[in-house]
């Protein structure tokens, strides 16, 4: 057995494409065997404590400081929490459309972005190509119609969140109780120009990321995969529901956990672990423990769990989706991807539905009702179901915030991911910068993203070091 | 000679104290009305910004910064036409990468320049600028308004 003296630590930090700090730490033995791989990522839990104090009615808008790439999502997430507390359980149709739209937009262009540029380089270029070219302006000069594509996906999803949130930076379209505009008819026109254009990229995405992994399927299929539960909101009827609906849970043989549960009490079906080497939680479903309980979000969960998708051309691709496991769960890690273009093409097929819906342009904009303390609002965010649940005392301040984003709900599936990936390609071989990559690429396909870093110029070095067991630095590399 | 159409991207998060300082600017500078200037404010760069970049003749990127010099420094900014060393390291982009990609994508070569305004205090979720941050914001808005209006950016880069 090998001393602390013999073991090395690998530290990949912070780990590239992923929003804020991220870190991966792979410690080795003498024989370059992997011993332990892990993903740490730092949190900012002072956020909650950030909203406490604060009216009630200020937190949808405060809340989009957590993230600047999924503001959107908070910001709904609140605001479905805040209608609770206004005593408001059925928002009126034109809020509800006005906030879809919004919501469809924001999946759009984070999906988009997240396969164009992101996830886009390791498939076009190879999970070892040269780093200077395996990034998005490597893509911008070799399939440049692909990047036009994205950015112009990108472009259309965040357009439709100004038109329907405002400013990006200060959206304030969700209150309490409903919206606070609806959407003209010459809006309205403006987007359904471009719609027919935006639908034909979206089949093409599909298709690249379909074709990818069924032609890739050996490779794939074993690289950081494993089995898992998996959890997402479901509707009444058992339909895929980005925007609201219960929550389902199923195993890995698609047996279900629960089903149907009311959002409101979250507490009594999901627990969050502290683990002393994370800022970030581990949670897990309470009935299976921590050892089994522990699930996978996003948009394989959810194409996993949902009996049917209700638009006609994400539902035909959630059939061949299904069929490759022959109705069972898909439990490949890669397989995300493709999942996600599934809902990139619903989310297109959505937005189209409710532009065309005359109600986006009603005048009942707002609902009231009786105070109430306590709201949970939980929507199916880009990377996976979103929590947020609040407390308010009789002045209309915040005493209680409770958060669980979409990464924390991954933590678990993300770190055995590494540690597979780590364990099948790094051990006993001399460690590259393509084979960290490759632990890279795993990761990446659940799409995290903790953007509470401070970006300021200056900032955001990568830097991979390789240390022994007593923290020792030996090498250090900057990537 | 046409007037150049001018835009001044303002990035950052007001939630993270000075690191608003991008978006403080680019909102001080809405309130200018300044003809032939648009304005937009986001948490950071993303690749969409090459479109709206390459509708312009010219871009200045606002960003906090964490050293340098006071109260700000302008410098010309040239795309990075062969990617981070290491790759893109958030969902977000660099100014650079945002160029390479408005003159890879649509063919735009826009003049650039990257106005990094002097921060202080980053790490706590907190509005509001600190004092000297907020001093050097105005500063920086100022020196904006001014080279705008004289039209001569090249002439203005500090270092």
């Amino acid at each position: 057995m090998a001393t602390a003296k013999e073991l090395k630590r690998v530290i990949i930090e912070p780990v590239t494409r992923v929003e804020g700090h991220g870190k991966v730490s792979i410690l080795l033995d003498e024989k370059n065997e992997v011993k332990q791989a892990r993903l740490h990522i730092v949190e900012f839990r002072g956020f909650e404590r950030f909203v406490q104090g604060r009216p009630f009615w200020e937190v949808p808008v405060l809340v989009q400081r957590l993230c600047g790439i999924c503001p959107v999502s908070h910001h709904l997430a609140a605001a479905k929490a805040m209608d609770r507390i206004v005593g408001v359980d059925t928002i009126s149709p034109t809020a509800e459309k006005i906030r879809r739209l919004m919501h469809y937009g924001q999946t759009l262009q984070s999906h988009a972005l997240h396969f164009f540029h992101l996830c886009s380089p390791d498939l076009l270029f190879g999970f070892d190509a040269d780093p200077m070219i395996r990034n998005v302006v490597g893509v911008a000069r070799k399939h440049p119609d692909l990047a036009v594509q994205g950015v112009m996906l990108r472009k259309y999803g965040q357009e439709l969140i100004r038109a329907t949130a405002g400013k990006k930076i200060h959206g304030t379209g969700a209150i309490p109780g409903g919206v606070n505009k609806n959407l003209s008819i010459e809006e309205r026109d403006e987007f359904l120009k471009d719609l027919d254009q935006m639908m034909e990229w979206a089949r093409g995405a599909l298709k690249i990321a379909k074709d990818y992994t069924v032609e890739n399927l050996e490779t794939l299929a074993p690289f950081g995969s494993f089995d898992s539960n998996h959890l997402s909101l479901i509707r009444e009827d058992g339909a895929m529901d980005l925007y609201h609906g219960n929550l389902r849970a199923i195993d890995s043989e698609g047996k279900k956990i629960f089903d149907q549960v009311d959002y409101s009490n979250y507490n009594d079906y999901i627990v969050e672990e502290v683990k002393p080497w994370s800022y970030m939680k581990f949670p897990f479903i309470k009935s299976l423990g921590p050892e089994e309980g522990w699930y996978r979000v996003g948009p394989l969960a959810r194409v996993n769990t949902a009996d049917f998708i209700d638009t006609p051309e994400a539902e035909a691709a959630r059939k061949e989706f299904a069929a490759l496991t022959d109705g069972k769960p898909n439990n490949i890690s890669m397989a995300y991807h493709w999942a996600r273009m599934i809902e990139l093409l619903h989310s297109v097929e959505k937005i189209a539905a409710l532009l065309n819906d005359p109600d986006l342009q009603g005048e009942d904009l707002v609902v009231t009702g009786e105070r109430r303390e306590e709201g949970v609002g939980l929507l199916e965010a880009p990377r996976g179901t979103l929590f947020h649940h609040y407390r308010v005392n009789e002045d209309d301040q915040v005493v209680m915030a409770n958060l669980i984003v979409s990464t924390t709900n991954n933590n678990t599936p993300m770190n055995r991911a590494v540690e597979k990936v780590a364990r099948d390609h790094l051990s006993g071989v001399e460690i590259t910068e393509g084979l960290l990559n490759h632990v890279e690429v795993a990761i990446r396909a659940y799409d995290p993203c903790l953007s509470c870093a401070t970006h300021a110029l200056g900032k955001m070095p990568l830097v991979v070091e390789l240390r022994d067991s007593r923290g020792e630095l030996i090498d250090r590399k900057s990537k | 000679m046409a007037e150049r159409r001018v835009l001044l991207i303002g990035y950052g998060n007001p939630g993270r104290r000075d690191d608003g300082l991008g978006p403080a600017l680019a909102a001080e500078m809405e309130a200018q009305n300044l003809p032939g200037l648009d304005v937009d404010s986001d948490y950071q760069l993303t690749v969409e910004d090459s479109h709206a970049v390459a509708e312009h003749d010219l871009v200045i990127f606002a960003d906090a910064a964490l050293e340098g010099r006071e109260p700000f420094y302008f410098r010309p900014l040239k795309p990075r036409m062969n990617g981070l060393a290491g790759g893109v390291s958030s969902h977000g982009v660099e100014a650079e990468e945002v160029l390479a990609l408005a003159g890879q994508l649509f063919e735009a070569r826009v003049e650039a320049y990257v106005l990094g305004i002097r921060g202080y205090e980053f790490n706590r979720f907190e509005e509001g600028l600190s004092e000297r941050a907020h001093a050097n914001m105005l500063a920086a808005r100022d020196f904006l308004v001014r080279t705008i209006r004289e039209g001569n950016f090249a002439a203005a880069v500090t270092d």
